[in-house]
């Protein structure tokens, strides 16, 4: 019988109980820009205010149409927001770069990226409507996550879940 | 461990397991197809499971829930004796390769003495996660897509703010987020069918309502530490220590375990999560200083799991986890194991193996040879594939994967530039202590205050 290595590795994947579906986020400074996620569609996320620290902004960038949109939680538009992207987009798509990956930020959007690597370079949309109030309701469920109380008896489910290994 | 013990493991290969676990695969690329939408192929499969169940208690249930599926008709119930068929596969499996195990090291294991029975199922949030459970199933892997996967996300807030669900809400929100990463699924050009499904018999089972609580036995004594073991999933840490138990009173010494754990987010991951778990100092220093603990009246499960509580402990005189387990781990009694957890990945059997060589992904001792697993030398500890290539000597976990076992390294002893080196899983419970680690720490910011803060701010309480 001839085995050749794909197979080998296709059968691991589809018979092995451990193996690793989601890739584990890669570390990255969280003070500017707490809350980023690939979700329901969009590039998404939170972005502290630099000046009020009881103020953050919500920004989202569309996969697909790229449409972009930020405003502040209050669901007042970002001033600083015009026909291209304000700098809390920007900060938003550089984290976001930091933390998944250039090419998995632009798989999911539909993105091409240009030879710097600029990720809003590469995007065509216009500012449109944003679901911030969404977002918004989404990073503090995120939060809540820090909230719970602590775990008082073991979780055997989670051998199935070994903690990631280094990039070293 | 000996060599001459890992031949005879390794010359122990269960008879039957592999046919098992193909009855088992009949039912996890069902799964991947949808129950809806069974071809001739996958309903032979699944006849074949209720064929291989006939002469058992769960035959008759079994069949009817074949029949049922085929005719397009499922109910809670017919899932449900699906995944106890499955879950009992995967048991019969654990049991011969923990039975192999204990023979070749000669491990005593106390018997099963806590509670076989459940109660009947709860409504509320488990009827809830049942539903979500069926329409997975109904759909198949293939058919899952965004708006399925976020249908459970109310369930798994309702799961969470009961700390009775909690280890349900816990694998569900593991699951989920794997789907919602996955989705649409279709697109995925092969799935990670026997994972999945692993993960969907046991949501489904825990689902049917906690049984009763198994009564816990205080114990009392000193707890000599093996190492740490570390999961983790985007919402999920726990760290689970394995342990020899001197009972007061000089009973034999005990191999337990314990586990503290916290909910998190996925941007806290790596030596960081060890912050989550601050509430337990006097565990992780013991952990980061390599001490014993001196435990009083500490609840201990049928299963060999203590419920931590630190007032009931507290820090004693260091001790060498390799001391442990060359003197007390060959006369330890091992703990049984509890029904739902006969599963061969729930097989984690610490062992002490010395004057090996290795190439840092398998180790050879007198011509045995044994892998390490690649999935289990974790960010948030010292210890790495090259440090493995230089060890000696390890106290580790004796896992399983399909066929094969596996060592996840818990503790090595190495020559690294000619000097001796030793590093443990949990040396960085108190912080990092490799310089250049801690730097690259230290530049990252501590992920936990800042959302802390974030949360303390924004989540009006």
């Amino acid at each position: 019988m001839v085995v050749n290595e794909a197979d080998t590795e296709r059968a691991a994947w589809e018979r092995g109980s451990t193996v690793r579906v989601v890739e584990p986020v890669r570390p990255r400074k969280l003070a500017k820009v707490p809350f980023v996620e690939l979700a329901e569609g969009r590039l998404q996320g939170v972005v502290s205010s630099g000046s009020d620290p009881a103020r953050v902004y919500v920004a989202s960038i569309a996969a697909r149409t790229h449409g972009f949109g930020c405003s502040t939680n209050n669901n007042r538009p970002c001033g600083g927001l015009g026909a291209r992207p304000c700098k809390h987009l920007r900060a938003l798509a550089d984290e976001a770069v930091l933390q998944y990956g250039v090419d998995r930020v632009a798989r999911y959007l539909h993105a091409e990226v240009g030879a710097e690597g600029d990720l809003l370079a590469g995007l065509a949309g216009g500012r449109e409507a944003a679901p911030a109030a969404a977002v918004f309701s989404r990073f503090l469920r995120h939060l809540a996550y820090l909230e719970l109380p602590d775990q008082r008896a073991p979780i055997p489910e989670l051998h199935w879940f070994p903690a990631p290994e280094a990039v070293r | 461990m000996l060599g001459v013990q890992l031949t005879e493991l390794r010359a122990a290969e269960p008879a039957g397991a592999a046919a098992a676990l193909d009855l088992a695969a009949g039912l996890d690329d069902a799964l991947g197809d949808g129950l809806a939408r069974l071809g001739a192929e996958r309903l032979a499969a699944l006849t074949d499971l209720a064929g291989a169940f006939a002469a058992t208690p769960l035959g008759p249930a079994l069949a009817e829930a074949v029949e049922k599926i085929a005719a397009g008709s499922v109910t809670d119930e017919h899932l449900a004796t699906l995944a106890g068929a499955r879950t009992a596969l995967f048991g019969a499996v654990h049991d011969a390769g923990l039975a192999a195990l204990d023979t070749a090291l000669g491990r005593a294991r106390a018997e099963w003495a806590g509670p076989a029975t459940a109660e009947p199922a709860a409504a509320g949030p488990l009827a809830g996660c049942r539903s979500w459970l069926r329409e997975l199933a109904i759909a198949g892997w293939r058919g899952v897509g965004r708006d399925l996967v976020s249908a459970v996300d109310q369930t798994v807030e309702a799961l969470l703010a009961d700390p009775a669900h909690r280890r349900l809400a816990v694998l569900v929100d593991g699951l989920a987020a794997e789907l919602r990463a996955a989705s649409p699924v279709a697109a995925l050009e092969s799935l990670p069918a026997r994972r999945w499904a692993d993960l969907w018999s046991r949501a489904l089972l825990l689902a049917q309502g906690g049984g009763p609580p198994a009564d816990a036995e205080p114990v009392s004594g000193r707890l000599l530490i093996l190492g740490a073991d570390a999961h983790e999933h985007g919402t999920a840490v726990q760290v689970q220590v394995h342990a020899v138990l001197e009972p007061a009173g000089g009973a034999p010494p005990r191999l337990v375990r314990t586990a503290v754990g916290a909910g998190k987010v996925d941007t806290i991951t790596g030596p960081a999560v060890w912050r989550l778990l601050q509430h337990h100092p006097k565990l992780l220093t013991a952990l980061a200083e390599r001490r014993a603990l001196e435990i009083t009246e500490l609840p201990l499960l049928p299963g060999g799991d203590l419920l931590w509580d630190e007032e009931r402990a507290t820090a004693a005189e260091p001790v060498d986890p390799f001391a442990t387990a060359r003197v007390l781990l060959p006369r330890a009694v091992a703990a049984p194991v509890p029904p739902l957890d006969r599963h061969p990945v729930l097989i984690a059997e610490p062992v002490l193996i010395e004057g090996y060589r290795s190439d840092g992904t398998t180790l050879e001792l007198d011509g045995a040879t044994l892998e390490i697993d690649p999935r289990r030398l974790p960010a948030c500890g010292p210890l790495t594939p090259q440090l493995v290539r230089s060890s000696t000597a390890c106290v580790g976990l004796l896992r399983r994967e399909g066929d094969r076992w596996l060592l996840q390294p818990l503790a090595l002893q190495a020559t690294v530039k000619r000097k001796p080196v030793e590093a443990h899983s949990g040396d960085w419970a108190l912080g990092v202590t490799d310089p250049k680690i801690a730097k690259a720490e230290a530049r990252a910011g501590d992920p936990v205050t800042v959302l802390r803060e974030r949360a303390g701010r924004l989540l009006r309480k």
